[in-house]
């Protein structure tokens, strides 16, 4: 993939404007405790302050700094996206290209399961689940990756069947070389591309996903910062939004802030997206 | 699939058959996952220090005494017929905490699917025909922010402009029974609109690129050199092979909205089956949980099972076997 220095440079505005918005993400995130003025869990001053230094986005219900928490929101909710995220490519993609390089039973084994699982709908299965283990980061860190996994699954054995047509794996196979070796070395490199897009896009899935079951007071528990669980904690403030003064106006505001955290990185992550599999297919305006 | 052409009828029976069969692996699977619990729903529900004597009398009233494979039939033939057992929280039968719920939720998205689905075939349409123009570039813009916005944010926003600043509709969507429909409409209508946002934007871009593969065809080509208008091709000779695609997304998109709704439910406080199943999950009351989701679940599939055969029935090629 062109992914180099001279194709980011003449990438579009809105890449461009992806790219930096999801760096100033990542360094809010690695560098939380250095950026964040305050801890994660500090009782900082008093209830629901206004806008005002020294809390610049006010404090909430328990008088935490609500600019803090985000930052911090940005480590938890962003972690636990890309761990789950990784763990589904891992399953996902192993699992897909050794059916697809095996085939027989195990191909369809894999797939009829793949099937069941996607005929019930995510959220309600993620529930499903979460009934039963309770909820704990680990628990929704493996349900999701296994929900996701078969989405993953899917692709990349469609794209390893179209690989497996070809002659190189024919002239490996007659080599006699192992299932291991035609999957990393043969297979893998030239499918890379298309299951590195998709990791986006499944990113931006599971973070909404996640974002949504916390939302709902499922996901990641308090006092934990995470933006769904914030937008959840101060939602109903919004009824009170009134923009006569500073002050109510930006009291009522409080859900929007974790809530527009969260939709600016899926659309910075979807612009991205968007160029990099118009650069990989080829196609030009 | 066979390659071959094979008569309709056959494909029909087919898909029902699978979407059948998907069914009842669907309901095995919601009752089985909850039996590989471990520990004691009884001891969970009562606590470690229950009585032997309250657990035997727990069991008794849920029927937990029976082997899981007796249950699980049990289950599954009063669900047909409506019946889903007793709640763990309050002990009422769930199919009366339930009626009302389902009727709510599915009132509610089919509501959002009344605006979505014209609205957004229409606009699609319109992209196809003026493609490039300003209402195509739009709409691939405003398609990829919607996408990548979580439902409250979308609903938050709503309730700020449409409830707090211009007082137009309520925030909270309590609907009761005894309301009228011009009530409900409107009391109804911010959950409605989030879910129609949500939604539209997407069918609107699968309607455009259904339309769009088309126009590279040489019969599109052929009738565009005979001089034909330009809606009329797209009416006439596009549409009827883009109805397949279409129609599987609008399907796809409905099934969304089952689900989607969970979420919409929660944010309006609009009692919903989404709104019952967020709390029985929380209260891990699991028989609820599992009659809501197998009711979610068979929606999603009967929706899905819809869309294939609408796409089989509209397939020209399937129609007029040569």
């Amino acid at each position: 993939m062109a992914l180099s220095l001279s194709a980011m440079r003449s990438a579009p505005f809105s890449a461009k404007l992806g790219m930096s918005l999801i760096l100033l993400y990542a360094v809010l995130a690695i560098f939380a405790p250095l950026i964040a003025p305050y801890a994660e869990q500090e009782v900082v001053g008093p209830t629901y302050q206004p806008w005002v230094a020294p809390y610049y986005l006010g404090t909430d219900a328990l008088g935490r700094d609500v600019l803090s928490r985000l930052i911090y929101g940005a480590r938890n909710t962003v972690g636990i996206a890309l761990m789950a995220t990784g763990l589904a490519f891992l399953i996902g993609s192993t699992l897909g290209l050794v059916a697809a390089t095996m085939g027989g039973w195990v191909d369809t084994a894999l797939s009829r399961l793949v099937d069941v699982l996607m005929a019930i709908p995510s959220l309600i299965f993620a529930l499903l689940i979460l009934t039963i283990t309770g909820t704990s980061v680990v628990a929704l860190i493996l349900v999701i990756a296994v929900l996701d996994s078969t989405r993953v699954f899917r692709l990349s054995r469609a794209v390893a069947q179209g690989i497996l047509t070809l002659d190189y794996i024919e002239v490996a196979r007659m080599r006699g070389e192992g299932l291991g070796w035609i999957v990393r070395r043969e297979i893998l490199p030239n499918a890379a591309a298309p299951l590195i897009a998709e990791f986006g896009l499944r990113f931006c899935f599971v973070f909404l996903f996640i974002a949504a079951l916390s939302f709902l007071g499922l996901g990641l528990q308090p006092p934990t910062a995470d933006w769904g669980s914030m937008v959840r904690e101060s939602a109903r403030l919004i009824s009170f939004a009134n923009f006569s003064s500073w002050q109510t106006a930006t009291f009522g505001l409080a859900p929007l802030l974790p809530a527009a955290a969260i939709a600016i990185l899926t659309v910075s992550v979807n612009l991205v997206v968007d160029w990099v599999l118009h650069l990989s297919s080829g196609l030009k305006d | 699939m066979p390659t071959k052409l094979s008569p309709i009828p056959l494909l029909v029976l087919r898909r029902l058959g699978i979407g059948l069969l998907t069914l009842l692996i669907v309901s095995a699977v919601i009752f089985w996952a909850v039996e590989l619990l471990p520990g004691d729903i009884a001891t969970e529900v009562l606590g470690q220090s229950a009585s032997p004597e309250t657990i035997a009398a727990f069991k008794e009233q849920f029927g937990l005494t029976d082997p899981p494979m007796t249950r699980y039939l049990a289950w599954l033939g009063n669900a047909v017929q409506g019946d889903f057992g007793l709640s763990l929280a309050n002990r009422r039968p769930i199919a009366d905490l339930i009626s009302d719920r389902a009727f709510n939720t599915f009132f509610l998205a089919g509501y959002a699917a009344a605006i979505a689905v014209p609205l957004s075939v229409g606009l699609g349409l319109l992209a196809a025909l003026y493609r490039g123009g300003l209402l195509d570039r739009w709409i691939s813009g405003t398609t990829l922010t919607v996408i990548s916005f979580p439902e409250f944010f979308v609903a938050y926003i709503l309730i700020l402009l449409f409830s707090v600043q211009l007082g137009w509709f309520p925030s909270l969507a309590n609907v009761t029974p005894d309301m009228t429909l011009a009530d409900r409409l409107h009391t109804a209508f911010l959950p409605a609109l989030t879910m129609v946002l949500i939604v539209a934007a997407h069918m609107m871009r699968m309607t455009r690129a259904a339309i769009v593969n088309l126009l590279a065809l040489p019969y599109i080509e052929m009738a565009e050199l005979k001089g034909m208008k330009a809606w009329r091709v797209i009416a006439i000779h596009a549409l009827p092979n883009a109805v397949a695609p279409i129609v599987t997304v609008i399907a796809l998109n409905l099934a969304y909205l089952i689900v989607g709704v969970v979420l919409v439910e929660v944010v309006f406080v609009y009692p919903g089956l989404g709104q019952l199943l967020v709390d029985s999950v929380a209260k891990r009351d699991m028989p609820v949980v599992q009659a809501a989701c197998l009711i979610f679940a068979a929606t999603y599939i009967l929706l899905n099972l819809v869309a294939d055969l609408i796409g089989i029935a509209s397939n020209p090629r399937l129609l007029h076997p040569r």
